[in-house]
């Protein structure tokens, strides 16, 4: 029905462009010099306002009344059912949804049948007021911008004027998912600390990771929501995917912008864009199937005991997939050392490897460093990887072969899990907070020093 | 002056052995330095083949699917007792009946309940659905018995793929007498075969227990490591723990020791063997019946009969005597279903086709049904989202902050925004779809219209960037030129800048959508994770992705579905191969260098 009211809304958009188009001409009797605007830019004003107003009314006419609908039954649901919680409610509800649109529910009664039978009048209503709705707006707009065609009237400025605003409204989307992420992540997050008596501290330090073994009537036992094993295992396989990207990572840069030939160049730069593109849970899959078994047989081989889903598994894949990100950034800083400074050098007898040492390496430094940070940040909030080939306990341990849990896994593990959302979005959300805070501090230090940077050299 | 520039003079410079050396030195600095380079490339290319070469190696195991083809009865009494020819009554007829009834008239053999059942677990379990179709679409074909060729199952699948390894002919040099007593048979050559079984069976068995003790000696290494460290410990802490790593480290190797012993004995043992799960199987496949060794001394054996020789069997010269590869213990493959696999092979009823069914099947449970068409949809639709609101928004972004906006605070703060949220987690973008597309806005979990807003949302920085990029690139001759006719700024950016700058905007749009393309961890969050057979018919439907199908895959039991998620990777890697190279030939072609 929706996708119905948006083909007209188009249609009739075009209609009304073609429709004021034509007027223009007619009120001037085909002299268009006579016009100020283009009689197109008279259809476009038409054409804009009857988009917009369309959309605006098949957004609002179908979100608002189902919130409404839902209170109401709510409300019924509730008198029925005085003594049984929220959730029970709920559930009445979506069985009755189902029972109305004839799909399978989990149970039926009296009770669902009849606020079946109300949300399908409901519904029936409000999609015909829906649908008068956006028609009588959508031919009002169309109506007025037909009857305001003149030739004096400024609808180039005016159309012109529609656009800007548009744009600018779409520069702010940015903003307002920031807003959103932030809300929702505070919210949830104020939410999970309320539930733990506003104990921060235990959450912060605590060091055993269990939130849903304690849930009682709504609240969490707040000695088992100690995220300390979480950060722990998110820093560890983090700096293990570090010790493999930066080297790694760092001496292909140097060898690319300083030593290899522009064939070479040619070859090695595609191979590290692709390791780049390559999706991460492809990453997952090899760490679990091919590098797990693989470091578990050479483990072995001289007598230690890797588990299957240890931290230096999904740290040695991590840095792999690090490892082009690192390279990448580190070669723009290396070629943005300017050539004086390498002529200098070499001026004074120096060799390319003394150069690369004593005078780039120094001057690309603040560079290298915002980049690891970057390769830190991006780590840290790595989900696939650790989800297929970390573990899931949380394991307080310095050892990097015993698995061990990290903060996006456990978000996921809380998400997706059986337990009710209302639940485990508390720890969840709270987790993904930490996280985005965390990460965000890192890209703006990375951001200021990499600023600094360039403004020495500029 | 002249007598300086001698070369006598150069000549005691670099003749200089401290010089000389120090040159030496640096030159080895430099080179080693380059060493470090090719290594850390050779690394990321070893890294990157080992990754496409296992991915591609996993994918190998389904490029084909097996088919038995089996003579079936379609007893009109089980399928349309009245003749109404109705394909709706045929669908609802019993043809999971007639399938295991076919299987049964061709291996009356097989008898008993467990081995029964090895025997149905030969063909799939949605063969019955394609023998339904099948009769639905020919109804003149009720009350016959057709050959059909059923689609085998998984474990068939691999077996004849060779996944548990291959049946091995062993050397036969005497005549086979069989005394056959109800489901056990005595066995006994003129030569010396059996001796011969027993020999290799113990050769193995030695084999495992050397592998067992070569663990135990490496267990005994970590003994004397945390002894010694022990020793040396610190604190009393340090101490415990290494006191618990050799307990454990000493528990190992004593297990392993002992079990190698008991193995040892075994082969030490000259008498009589049992054949457990442990051992490998050996099978007998005489006159048509397949005897499965039970007991075996150097001069006879015991069998289990899995399928009875045609009559009796005395002085028979022409008979094989097979071993597999892995013990029973170590392989899905039951004896029976080993049995039963290579009589329809040698009665050349199996045979293998290009697996079209997984381009063109949804997602399922079993293995040998599972396609990937369905994820590819799911995709599709979610990108079309995607695409459908980032592209514009991101655009229309990008030629407001680089065409219009004035610079001033609100503007950098957006600019600086844009930035942040392009290093935000995927994870977040996903808790954020949760809490705002579905919770506030109301949209259906697992629909590509949420996945496609949740993936919007995280493609629009990178468009922004790349667009800004674009924008920015084109010369200001160009602007000042439509200003200068008298165009408005509106007209100068649409009529102009954006025209030039559209190659460049697609690159980088293209570049994003790949890389949602392959984002997995936002649309877990929004329920994108769930078990869907259907293909999704439009945005507001159920739907999965190829990347969370493979997540899914990869996490199954199944031996087979590892074979299917290194298919899913290759698919998906096609897709974005094929993307890239689209934003590859687009910069190539249309991208101006101004």
């Amino acid at each position: 029905m929706t996708a119905v009211l948006l083909a007209f809304v188009l249609v009739a958009a075009m209609a009304a462009f073609v429709i004021a188009q034509h007027r223009a001409q007619v009120v001037v009797g085909g002299d268009t010099a006579a016009l100020h605007s283009r009689p197109s830019y008279h259809g476009f004003y038409s054409f804009l306002w009857v988009v917009l107003v369309g959309l605006g009314l098949v957004i609002v006419l179908t979100a608002v009344p189902n919130r409404a609908i839902d209170a109401m039954l709510m409300g019924r649901i509730a008198e029925a059912l005085p003594d049984q919680p929220r959730i029970a409610h709920e559930l009445v509800l979506s069985d009755a949804k189902a029972l109305a649109a004839g799909t399978v529910a989990s149970k039926t009664g009296d009770l669902r049948l009849a606020i079946a039978a109300d949300f399908s009048r409901a519904a029936a209503l409000w999609n015909w007021v829906r649908v008068i709705g956006v028609i009588g707006g959508v031919l009002a707009a169309a109506f007025l911008t037909h009857r305001a065609v003149t030739p004096e009237r400024r609808a180039r400025n005016r159309t012109e004027r529609i656009v800007r605003v548009l744009l600018a409204a779409m520069a702010t989307i940015a903003i307002l998912t920031t807003i959103g992420i932030v809300l929702s992540l505070i919210f949830e997050t104020l939410n999970f600390f309320g539930k733990i008596d506003w104990q921060i501290w235990k959450f912060l330090f605590g060091t055993t990771w269990s939130p849903l073994s304690g849930v009682q009537s709504g609240q969490l036992d707040a000695d088992k929501v100690g995220a300390i094993p979480l950060f722990a295992g998110t820093l560890m396989i983090t700096l293990i995917a570090m010790l493999v990207a930066v080297p790694i990572g760092l001496f292909a840069a140097i060898y690319l912008s300083d030593f290899a030939s522009k064939r070479v160049r040619s070859v090695v730069k595609p191979m590290l864009e692709i390791l780049a593109g390559i999706p991460t849970v492809v990453y997952g899959f090899f760490a679990a199937i091919t590098v797990a078994p693989f470091l578990r047989g050479s483990g072995e081989a001289i007598g230690l005991s890797v588990a299957s889903e240890s931290a230096l598994v999904a740290g040695i894949v991590m840095g792999i997939m690090i490892i082009p990100f690192i390279s990448s950034l580190s070669d723009d800083v290396i070629n943005a050392v300017p050539q004086s400074l390498r002529d200098g050098s070499y001026g004074l007898g120096a060799t390319r490897a003394e150069t690369i040492r004593q005078v780039i390496l120094p001057a690309a430094l603040p560079g290298i460093v915002s980049a690891s940070l970057l390769g830190f940040s991006r780590a840290v909030g790595e989900t696939m990887i650790v989800v297929m080939a970390a573990g899931q306990g949380a394991n307080l341990t310095a050892n990097p072969f015993e698995a061990v849990t990290t903060v996006t896994v456990q978000i996921v593990m809380l998400i997706t899990g059986d337990t009710e959302a209302e639940t485990a979005a508390g720890p969840a959300f709270t987790l993904g907070f930490t996280l985005f805070c965390v990460t965000l501090l890192m890209n703006v230090i990375a951001q200021r020093i990499v600023r600094r940077y360039r403004e020495m050299y500029d | 002056m002249t007598e300086i520039t001698s070369t006598g003079h150069y000549g005691s410079l670099l003749g200089d052995k401290a010089t000389a050396l120090g040159l030496r030195r640096r030159r080895n600095a430099e080179r080693r330095l380059k060493a470090y380079g090719i290594t850390a490339i050779l690394l990321a290319g070893l890294a990157l083949f080992a990754l496409l070469g296992s991915v591609i190696w996993q994918a190998a195991g389904a490029v084909t699917e097996a088919y038995v083809t089996l003579p079936v009865e379609l007893k009109a009494d089980d399928i349309d007792p009245d003749a109404t020819g109705d394909p709706k009554i045929i669908l609802r007829g019993d043809f999971n009946g007639l399938t295991k009834d076919a299987l049964k008239a061709a291996f009356p053999q097989v008898t008993g309940r467990s081995a029964r059942r090895e025997l149905y677990d030969v063909v799939s379990s949605g063969a019955a659905f394609e023998l339904a179709d099948h009769v639905a679409e020919n109804p003149s074909l009720v009350g016959q018995t057709i050959n059909f060729r059923f689609l085998a199952s998984d474990i068939t699948d691999l077996y004849l793929k060779g996944s548990f390894g291959a049946l091995r002919p062993l050397p036969t040099a005497g005549r086979l007498t069989v005394a056959l007593d109800g489901d056990e048979a005595t066995l006994n050559s003129t030569e010396a075969d059996f001796a011969g079984v027993l020999a290799v069976l113990k050769d193995q068995l030695v084999d495992d227990a050397k592998r067992l003790r070569v663990r135990a000696a490496r267990q005994n290494n970590a003994v004397s490591v945390y002894e010694t460290r022990i020793a040396e410990a610190a604190d009393d802490d340090a101490r415990a723990k290494s006191l618990a790593a050799l307990e454990r480290a000493r528990t190992e190797r004593d297990a392993l020791l002992a079990e190698a012993e008991r193995l040892e004995a075994r082969a030490a043992d000259t008498g009589a063997e049992d054949l457990d799960d442990e051992v490998r199987s050996v099978f007998v496949r005489a006159g048509g019946g397949w005897l499965k060794l039970t007991r075996l001394d150097a001069s006879g054996a015991a069998a289990e009969v899995l399928a009875p020789p045609a009559g009796a069997l005395a002085d028979l010269a022409e008979w094989q005597l097979l071993t597999t590869d892995l013990p029973a213990a170590a392989r899905k493959v039951s004896d029976t279903q080993i049995m039963v696999i290579e009589e329809l092979r040698s009665g050349s009823a199996v045979d293998s086709v290009f697996n079209w069914r997984f381009f063109t099947a949804g997602d399922s449970r079993e293995p040998e049904l599972a396609g990937i068409w369905g994820a590819t949809v799911g995709s599709f639709w979610t990108m079309l989202v995607t695409f459908l609101l980032a592209f514009p928004v991101g655009v229309a972004a990008a030629i407001y902050l680089e065409e219009f906006a004035p610079r001033n605070r609100f503007t950098d703060f957006i600019e600086i925004n844009i930035n942040n949220l392009a290093a935000v987690p995927s994870i977040i973008f996903g808790l954020l779809g949760l809490a705002v597309v579905i919770g506030f806005f109301g949209v259906p979990r697992s629909a590509p219209l949420a996945g496609g807003m949740v993936m919007a949302l995280m493609t629009l920085p990178t468009i922004i960037i790349a667009a800004r990029a674009t924008i920015a690139a084109v010369p200001p001759s160009i602007r000042e030129a439509a200003l200068g006719v008298g165009a408005s700024q509106v007209q100068t950016t649409f009529h102009h800048v954006l025209p030039l700058a559209m190659p460049g905007i697609l690159t980088g749009t293209i570049i994003g959508m790949a890389r949602a393309l392959g984002e997995t961890a936002p649309l877990i969050m929004i329920g994108m994770v769930a078990f869907i057979v259907d293909i999704p018919t439009g945005i507001t439907d159920s739907a999965t992705v190829l990347p969370v199908q493979v997540y899914r895959w990869s996490d199954f039991p199944e031996r087979a579905f590892e074979a299917r998620t290194g298919a899913a990777i290759c698919v998906l890697m096609i897709f974005l191969v094929l993307m890239n190279a689209v934003a590859i030939v687009l910069r190539r072609r249309f991208e101006r260098r101004w």
